[in-house]
């Protein structure tokens, strides 16, 4: 019996969980609590010029894209077997919905990151 | 003689104990996908212009936000316990001075580690005053 | 002096799930009401109803000590060894007994174990020498850090609980299943085996590491703490960076899998 791809697929989750449980409270909390709402953080922070450059810059490409793309990997490679432990379709229509969506994030990542140029 | 009888499977196994902690543990991947999403939103907005990124920093201050990134820190909090009480497993038995090293050093080494990775992020982003 | 209430006795309703090929076209659960003792075991109570009750109850079991993985069996739906499992005299609920889950059933309680058998005669379950060795050269010298990598592989006794308790061997019979990842880590783990390559064959594929989602129920049932999800997982590591690394020139990489 030949090979599985799984471990393309594997490593990927891998990686996007290893990020997400050393840095992932962290990021919820700063992103989406603490910068919001201004509460101990300077909101400015994430503010629109601080942001851009951030993103112009190789380096934030770089973070920018390993944790939106591995996050969303992770959480394709999880939900693809749930989804299969929970009988909701054929195993190939799951894989391709689920790293189909990871791939789609991946791709809209990369984009929009070459749209805001360097 | 042979007639081997072989029972069905129920269906729902992973809603029921014991599987059901197993299928709650990976439902913490769709916080993480989701919270993805969120961000992939903001870029997309950032690649856009300054109007559409000042919406998005809007839509983060709603009150739907809030709620929906409580959630999202409590999933991610759940996803460190998880992550690092499985990690042991995929890994080779550790045999240190000749001996075995329990798994649950292993997570408690692993814990420590991300508390130490997220509490320096949240220093960064508490210290940084642009 | 005993005190009055142990004399007393107490009886237990057993319901088993029984299936004669010969007479029932599915399994049906059976009814008996048994003395018992605080102390007595499943496996005990199966065999007074046997012994006393009908002699037509067939089981499985060798050793009554948790060594010979004879008597395996679904105890108020968990997968454990009867001989080891105490009844819960005195507890008024019917206790319920199954044959292993996911095996096809034979008879009443025993099940079939032929595919399981097959799963670990194909991992190459012996030692693969680097060079072959004649007695003469005498014995492998073997650390005890070398033995602690893999020991605990070792005690596995075959019993096919870890089997009853994966999900994914349900869902897929051809998943080479926890006590067959044990026994192939058991090897993979020696530090005189060099056969590495050869078992890695049979983990790289679908029914092999794949299969498994990381439940870890098996480890959690497994008697004897052999920890076969471990074996499993840690596989699951060896497989991906060799689905990588195997472009990688050969010379300087370790036979040895451990």
């Amino acid at each position: 019996m030949k090979r599985s791809v799984t471990p393309v697929f594997w490593l990927m989750f891998g990686a996007g969980g290893i990020i997400a449980a050393l840095f992932g409270p962290a990021l919820v909390l700063i992103t989406g609590l603490l910068v919001p709402t201004g509460v101990g953080v300077n909101p400015a922070i994430m503010d629109y010029v601080h942001t851009i450059a951030f993103a112009r810059h190789p380096l934030g490409k770089l973070v920018l894209l390993a944790v939106i793309s591995l996050f969303a990997w992770h959480g394709a490679e999880r939900i693809y077997l749930t989804l299969k432990d929970m009988h909701l379709g054929r195993k190939l229509t799951l894989a391709w919905l689920s790293y189909g969506s990871a791939g789609a994030v991946t791709l809209a990542t990369a984009a929009a990151l070459l749209a805001i140029g360097f | 003689m042979r007639r081997p009888y072989l029972r069905p499977i129920d269906s729902l196994w992973w809603a029921k104990p014991p599987y059901l902690a197993y299928t709650l543990r990976e439902a913490a991947g769709i916080a993480i996908a989701a919270y993805a999403l969120v961000l992939l939103a903001g870029v997309i907005c950032l690649a856009l212009d300054e109007n559409a990124y000042s919406a998005w920093l809007r839509f983060l201050a709603s009150r739907w936000s809030l709620a929906l990134h409580a959630i999202f820190l409590i999933a991610m909090l759940f996803h460190v316990w998880t992550w690092f009480a499985i990690m042991p497993k995929t890994m080779p038995r550790l045999v240190i001075g000749g001996r075995y090293v329990e798994p649950r050093f292993i997570t408690a080494a692993g814990i420590v580690i991300a508390a130490l990775a997220s509490f320096v992020l949240l220093a960064i982003a508490l210290w940084v005053r642009p | 002096m005993m005190a009055a209430e142990s004399t007393a006795e107490r009886r237990v309703t057993i319901e088993v799930l029984r299936y004669r090929p010969d007479q029932d076209t599915a399994p049906v659960i059976q009814a008996y009401e048994i003395p018992c003792t605080e102390d007595m075991s499943v496996l005990q109570a199966l065999q007074y109803i046997k012994d006393h009750v009908d002699g037509t109850l067939s089981f499985r079991w060798s050793c009554r000590m948790a060594i010979c993985g004879s008597c395996g069996m679904m105890i108020d739906g968990k997968p454990q060894l009867a001989c080891q499992t105490i009844l819960r005299a005195g507890d008024a609920r019917p206790l319920r007994i199954e044959p292993l889950k996911h095996f096809p059933i034979e008879r009443d309680l025993v099940v079939t174990v032929s595919e399981f058998v097959s799963k670990i005669e194909s991992i190459y379950p012996f030692i693969i020498p680097k060079t072959p060795r004649t007695p003469a050269e005498g014995e492998y010298l073997q650390t005890p850090a070398e033995l602690a990598r893999f020991e605990n592989f070792t005690d596995c006794i075959n019993c096919m609980l870890c089997y009853a308790a994966c999900p994914q061997f349900g869902e897929n019979p051809d998943f080479l299943g926890p006590g067959a990842f044990a026994l192939l880590q058991r090897y993979n783990g020696d530090s005189r085996d060099a056969g590495h390559d050869k078992r890695m064959a049979l983990v790289h594929t679908e029914n092999g590491a794949w299969s498994c989602t990381a439940v870890g129920y098996c480890s959690d049932v497994c008697p004897k703490h052999v920890d076969p999800a471990n074996a499993v997982n840690q596989n699951k590591t060896n497989s991906a960076l060799d689905f990588f690394f195997r472009f990688l020139p050969r010379r300087g990489r370790s036979e040895r899998g451990a």
